[in-house]
């Protein structure tokens, strides 16, 4: 009787191969999030591949701007957040734009307001986390830059090497080869050699992917593989849809024929997007919360007790909060969390007192 | 050179996007890493002497775990004080790896005088937080802090039949403030069902006049479909539990059981005691909230009372942190924590 023997095996089992599961509820439960920021000049496609990668249409009502314009433009940080959600899993994704990014005659340190950001959502979520209350806790690192190089060079140009290196402690820098459907494939492999090869010989630390388990099925090592072996990704990013070979496909119409987004012998944007969502999504949260978070919080840390010294303060067995110079929106949130800490230390004195009342 | 025949274009707007972006592979991401790091679990078991503790751990897991199964020459006697020992184990079952620590309190209500047995325990409990909070205020913590914290504290309650006695009141007053406390009705065999049941009313109706908050707590359900699974469990328990290693025969099959010359105690069926529901619920639908809570709860609780305990007056501290320079040779080596 098939029932009462499978039955039985159940019963030799404790059951805490249910954990994973039981995991797996909870996270649907909670959903995900990530940040994703793009960093690249103006045109080089970066709002389309994120609209193609993410099937949105951010910036959909996006006015362009013209030269005149842009002359006197600044470097910005615009976010937009889109809720994204799919068999049951829920993704927050926020996509942190970099306009004006290397458009100015003079691009010196252009980079400085993307670090500046970086720095300022570690500091917020070192703050947070070293506070009282941390049951709401916003994550808005930034888990992975993808970096736009024009395809029109030879290698990397000097903006690219000093941003690159400029952010590469502080968030995985993901390079890619943008609007690659001016290259042919030889030109495309010749290019993809020479900034491999750059990138080392300027010791750029780019993301790199973690090794394939040893005891992962074949198939899957293959495509680990592959990955590797096309960095960095050559893409197309598209917001028509075209019909090619019979099918609607994501693609760009040319006189002398269709470029498919999708299509893995066009473009890597399928590779991409396999890395960035379906495989290493995750891995990229873990090295920024693992490793360039920790960073920024073992430096801080560092600063603050120097000069704790410095000043000859009494030291204190646990860590201060961290307090920076407040514009006016840290100012309020600084006021926030003061008060915030009083009701918390009025609270926690009464139920001390009733504690201890209770004891006698 | 034309236009390829039959060529159509058009803008690809939010609702009519096809294809899709495969965002729950991040659970399966998820997945294998956790799987590949394993789980840890720690739980205490709390009672007097004889009341099956050791049987009851062995048989939940299915394993000798207890540490009277696993330290050679145990001599089973009363300790004069209350002594916290633990074991640790790694279980594996279907790839999924699990570092079971148990945790013991011989001397436990064991004494003439029991007052203030259970101050060990609760320092105990207190000592392993403050391990967590340090390690997690550390300048160069671990990537994953071990996690000592006892996760679930079971609570073994003599089958009287009667109510809850003064050193069980005093005990889950106290401890179920810092832990998430199960209370069990231990070697349940000697109370009829009838019997079991109104045992079970009174201990019930005791906790709820005593303040007392048991696993799981009703404020920390999560959503509507939690408190309806919790509920029930409110309302059923303490668990009515039978331990034991030994297997019989019975309409052949092989049963874990307890065989008296009026009948076979079977452990695992659900008409004769309670153990299979303490095992789900322990094990195989809330280990992973059993956890949580801990974490999110109690822990946090403690780490509140300690920042506050260390006197810190925020607004005196006027140190200031400029953005972090590009390309600072200053950086500290963290390779090391990695």
């Amino acid at each position: 009787n098939t029932a009462t023997t499978k039955e039985h095996r159940e019963k030799e089992y404790v059951g805490f191969a249910t954990l994973p599961n039981q995991v797996h509820r909870k996270s649907v439960k909670k959903g995900f999030d990530f940040t994703l920021m793009v960093a690249g000049e103006s045109g080089l496609g970066k709002s389309t591949l994120v609209n193609s990668l993410f099937l949105t249409d951010l910036h959909k009502d996006r006015k362009l701007l013209n030269a005149e314009e842009r002359i006197s433009q600044t470097v910005e940080i615009t976010k937009h957040t889109v809720d994204i959600e799919e068999k049951g899993v829920k993704l927050k994704l926020t996509i942190v734009d970099t306009p004006g990014f290397g458009d100015a005659v003079n691009n010196t340190e252009c980079w400085r307001p993307i670090t500046d950001y970086i720095d300022q959502q570690f500091e917020q979520y070192f703050r947070d986390e070293s506070g009282l209350n941390r049951k709401n806790i916003q994550d808005n690192r930034v888990h992975c830059c993808l970096y736009f190089i024009p395809p029109f060079g030879h290698g990397l140009r000097p903006v690219d090497i000093e941003f690159m290196k400029a952010l590469q402690d502080k968030v995985n820098v993901v390079p890619l080869i943008s609007k690659a459907d001016c290259l042919m494939p030889s030109e495309i492999k010749k290019l993809k050699e020479r900034l491999r090869e750059e990138i080392d010989k300027y010791g750029i630390k780019i993301y790199q992917f973690p090794d394939c388990d040893s005891d992962e099925d074949e198939e899957f090592k293959q495509q680990d593989r592959e990955l590797k072996e096309s960095t960095p990704f050559a893409v197309i990013g598209s917001n028509t849809v075209v019909e090619a070979r019979g099918q609607r496909v994501r693609g760009r119409l040319y006189p002398w024929g269709i470029v498919e987004v999708e299509n893995q012998s066009h473009c890597d944007f399928v590779k991409l997007r396999t890395m960035l969502i379906r495989t290493h999504m995750h891995d990229l949260k873990d090295i920024t919360c693992d490793c360039h978070y920790e960073n920024y919080r073992a430096q801080c840390i560092q600063t603050m007790t120097s000069k704790m010294n410095a000043d000859k303060r009494v030291e204190s067995p646990i860590p201060i909060l961290p307090l920076s110079t407040p514009d006016v929106e840290t100012e309020k949130l600084i006021k926030m969390k003061d008060e915030e800490l009083r009701r918390m230390q009025q609270m926690l004195q009464k139920m001390q007192q009733q504690m201890h009342e209770q004891d006698l | 050179p034309g236009r390829v025949p039959g060529l159509t274009a058009g803008v690809i707007r939010g609702a009519d996007l096809f294809g899709y972006v495969g965002i729950e592979a991040v659970l399966d991401q998820m997945r294998r890493k956790t799987m590949k790091a394993g789980f840890e679990f720690n739980i205490m078991v709390v009672g007097q002497s004889g009341l099956g503790k050791s049987t009851l751990v062995n048989t939940l897991f299915k394993s000798k775990v207890s540490r009277k199964s696993c330290t050679p020459n145990y001599e089973e006697k009363i300790s004069k004080t209350v002594k916290l020992q633990s074991v640790s184990h790694v279980i594996e079952e279907k790839g999924v790896k699990m570092k079971l620590t148990v945790i013991d309190t011989p001397g436990f209500g064991d004494q003439i005088n029991n007052e203030n047995c259970w101050e060990p325990i609760v320092k105990y409990v207190n000592e392993q937080y403050e391990k967590y909070l340090k390690e997690e205020l550390h300048v160069n913590r671990k990537r994953r802090i071990p996690d000592t914290r006892v996760h679930c504290c079971i609570y073994f309650l003599p089958a009287t039949g009667h109510w809850l006695r003064p050193i069980d009141i005093e005990f889950m007053k106290r401890l179920g403030k810092i832990v998430s406390i199960v209370p069990v009705i231990a070697k349940a065999d000697t109370l009829t069902i009838e019997e079991r049941l109104e045992f079970k009313q009174r201990i019930r109706q005791d906790l709820a006049a005593n303040g007392i908050r048991v696993y799981p707590q009703k404020e920390y359900d999560e959503d509507a479909e939690d408190r309806i699974v919790n509920d029930r469990i409110r309302e059923s328990i303490p668990f009515a539990v039978v331990g034991t290693d030994k297997e019989h025969q019975v309409n052949g099959n092989k049963v874990l059981g307890r065989k008296t010359k009026w009948g076979i105690i079977e452990v695992e069926n659900a008409a004769h005691c309670e153990f299979a529901n303490l095992r789900d619920l322990l094990i195989r639908s809330h280990l992973q909230d059993l956890k949580d809570v801990t974490h999110n709860i109690h822990y946090e609780t403690y780490r509140v009372r300690r920042l506050n305990e260390s006197n810190m007056n925020f607004s005196e501290l006027e140190l200031s942190i400029r953005p972090l320079e590009n390309g600072n040779g200053d950086k500290s080596e963290s390779e090391s924590h990695l």
